[in-house]
């Protein structure tokens, strides 16, 4: 159980600051992501909360106490590393082990723990193995169970699941969901580049850009009131549509984004007119590419299966209340009603 | 119908096998032609040597008459005669007291300057793979004494060990640590010691850009998996990096003891003549060429050659070195 302070982190590598100036409150037990486009600085404020790298300026905290100095184990923390980072020459009861039996702690309650670990993560039958025997999903799943057996206030996940393949990382970011679950009194700090695994595991997510908070919040609120053009592009799948120039000046605003469920393919009366360029079909819902004369085609949701061809034309409309304002510098305005409109 | 079904399968079979035993069979082929020429050089560079010496060794062949030379067995190796009076009289390289102090010459030198050059080797290694400003310079500078030829720096470290005019000599009496100079190169007790002093200048650079190189493949995430776990650096050493570098350093040392044990030019300039430094190739070349008894000089060498074989079977035989580069 660990609350975290960040107060106004920064860090420099030689001239070159990469975070500059970062504070935030993590809630103890929270799960917390922090994402966003590589050369952010995630990686970087991670390793500062490990404590693999120093802090040049600012304070960080846990539970009040100020752990800037302290190193990696006095914090009380463990790490999965996106390459597993397991010792090739040990068994995975050994990698699990190794850690603890130097803790001063007896064999017998190392083994119980290191066996619980392994239950827990369903690797018993491979506990003598050595990793390069096991698959990449395993391996993953031996990293988490070193970092279990150390009982961590805080548990740090480096991009955990980027070598795994598709399917190996649906399941093993449900693996780690109920491992949070499990282990809710640990403060958990994960990154991540996808902002899927951000939205689907997160309590909140941080999104940084160039080493500064961008915004952070649950994934509901920044999916719904993003606070910048950054995040509104950021996070969602497909990506927000983005409009400028005659589709935002009835707004006034310098953009506007609109998601691709927020608009409506209508008979006639549409607000914006195109032609169909692409479809998409997804057997859920599909998605239908238009070129209404914006830089980029409108991306519209449509559920189930569309019947939409290329060159077909179509008049669209955004769902009221949807539309999201951005000023000349990509700060989210206050949502408002289209000028002049009844 | 029947018949059919029975015999078609059969028919599959003998077809695929057919092809299967074409493809390997262009393979084999192909793998002997890239081969050929490698072993065609060994053949006439190593083998041809090998066989001619093994078999000078068991003729009474002399330098001036190698064609005349005549088969007389074992007796280079060895022979005995007895005496009148009842008494056995061996001779031969086995009985030869000048041989087996030669032997244990060697096996000392190998011994000595393989252990010390692996520890300080690793010691430089272990430095070098550490990030600090100007590495690779520091990289390309150790390495001047392995790139002198032995003769030239056999020489230099003679004028400096010399023991009238020698550098060492005249800094040591200036410290005041000796009261008179000493013959490093001349001197029986310490020979041995000038010998091996070069030798470890000259190649622990070798050990360490080998053992370096074996460092390098050590991932660095899992040394900051070890911080996090909180393991203490000496006990990474020994549990993380000397298990990780073990095959590195097992090849490395099976090179150096290769060069020990054939070790000939260095103490050919440095200490001619000198039993305390006398090993088999030293012997060996003695006999060949100085005092004309080619075919006992070319025992010599056979048994050389015998010994190497022996203790690299051994060592890669106990130390499971896996030349294959397995982990």
């Amino acid at each position: 159980m660990a609350e975290i302070q960040l107060r106004d982190i920064r860090k420099s590598f030689g001239a070159f600051e990469v975070i500059k100036g970062v504070s935030m409150d993590i809630k103890a037990g929270e799960f917390m992501v922090f994402v966003g486009p590589s050369g952010c600085g995630k990686s970087t404020l991670l390793r500062l909360i490990s404590g693999l790298e120093e802090i040049t300026a600012g304070t960080l905290s846990f539970d009040g106490q100020v752990v800037n100095q302290l190193t990696p184990p006095k914090r009380g923390i463990a790490m999965v590393f996106q390459s597993y980072a397991l010792y090739p020459h040990m068994t995975v009861y050994e990698n699990m082990a190794f850690g603890m039996q130097l803790a001063g702690r007896d064999k017998a309650q190392c083994k119980q723990r290191v066996e619980a670990a392994a239950e827990m993560l369903q690797l018993t039958p491979y506990l003598q193995r050595l990793p390069r025997q096991l698959s990449g999903g395993q391996r993953q799943r031996v990293a988490i169970g070193r970092a279990i057996v150390r009982d961590p206030k805080v548990f740090l996940f480096d991009e955990p699941l980027s070598n795994l393949d598709a399917a190996l990382r649906v399941a093993t970011r449900l693996e780690i969901a109920k491992l949070h679950r499990k282990m809710h009194n640990t403060t958990m700090i994960y990154v991540t580049h996808d902002q899927v695994e951000a939205m689907t595991l997160a309590d909140r997510i941080c999104v940084l850009r160039d080493g500064l908070v961008e915004q952070i919040g649950t994934p509901l609120e920044l999916y719904e009131s993003p606070n910048s053009l950054f995040v509104a592009g950021f996070i969602g799948s497909p990506k927000m549509n983005f409009l400028s120039g005659d589709f935002s000046r009835p707004y006034d605003a310098h953009t506007i984004g609109i998601r691709a469920e927020h608009i409506t393919i209508t008979p006639h009366d549409g607000h914006w007119a195109g032609t169909v360029v692409h479809s998409e079909i997804l057997g859920s819902d599909s998605y239908v590419y238009i070129d209404a004369g914006s830089s980029e085609p409108l991306i519209v949701r449509e559920t189930g299966v569309t019947g939409h061809l290329p060159g077909q034309k179509l008049e669209v409309a955004p769902i009221e209340g949807r539309v999201h304002r951005f000023d000349a510098a990509g700060q989210a305005m206050a949502t408002a009603k289209l000028r002049g409109a009844a | 119908m029947t018949e059919l079904s029975l015999a078609s399968p059969s028919a599959v079979a003998v077809t695929r096998g057919g092809i299967r035993s074409d493809l390997q069979a262009q393979r084999v082929r192909s793998a002997w032609i890239f081969l050929a020429p490698t072993l065609f050089v060994l053949a006439i560079v190593a083998g041809w040597p090998l066989i001619r010496t093994i078999y000078f060794s068991f003729t009474d062949a002399s330098l001036t008459d190698l064609s005349g030379a005549n088969f007389v067995g074992f007796k280079n190796y060895l022979s005995w005669i007895t005496l009148k009076s009842g008494r056995i009289v061996y001779s031969g390289l086995l009985a030869d007291p000048a041989w087996w102090g030669a032997v244990w010459n060697t096996l000392k030198f190998t011994l000595i300057s393989v252990v010390i050059e692996t520890v300080l080797g690793l010691i430089v290694a272990l430095v070098l793979n550490a990030e600090f400003r100007g590495r690779g310079l520091v990289r390309a500078a150790i390495l001047i004494p392995w790139a002198i030829p032995t003769i030239v720096s056999a020489k230099m470290w003679a004028w400096m060990l010399n023991d009238q005019f020698g550098i060492l000599n005249d800094m040591l009496l200036g410290l005041g640590l000796i009261s008179q100079k000493i013959a490093w190169t001349a001197s029986p007790d310490t020979a041995m010691i000038a010998v091996l002093v070069v030798d470890v200048w000259k190649t622990t650079p070798f050990m360490a850009l080998l053992i370096l190189a074996g460092l390098q493949m050590v991932p660095g995430d899992i040394y900051e998996a070890a911080r996090i776990d909180g393991i203490h650096p000496v006990r990474v050493f020994w549990h993380l990096t000397l298990p990780l570098i073990r095959p590195a350093l097992m090849v490395a040392i099976i090179f150096r003891m290769l060069d020990s044990l054939r070790i000939f030019d260095l103490i050919y300039v440095l200490t001619p003549n000198n039993a305390q430094t006398r090993t088999m190739s030293v012997l060996a070349r003695e006999n060949l060429f100085e005092f004309d008894k080619f075919a006992y000089g070319a025992a010599a060498s056979t048994m050389l050659f015998l010994i190497i074989a022996t203790i690299t079977v051994l060592y890669m035989w106990f130390g499971r070195v896996n030349l294959e580069g397995e982990r």
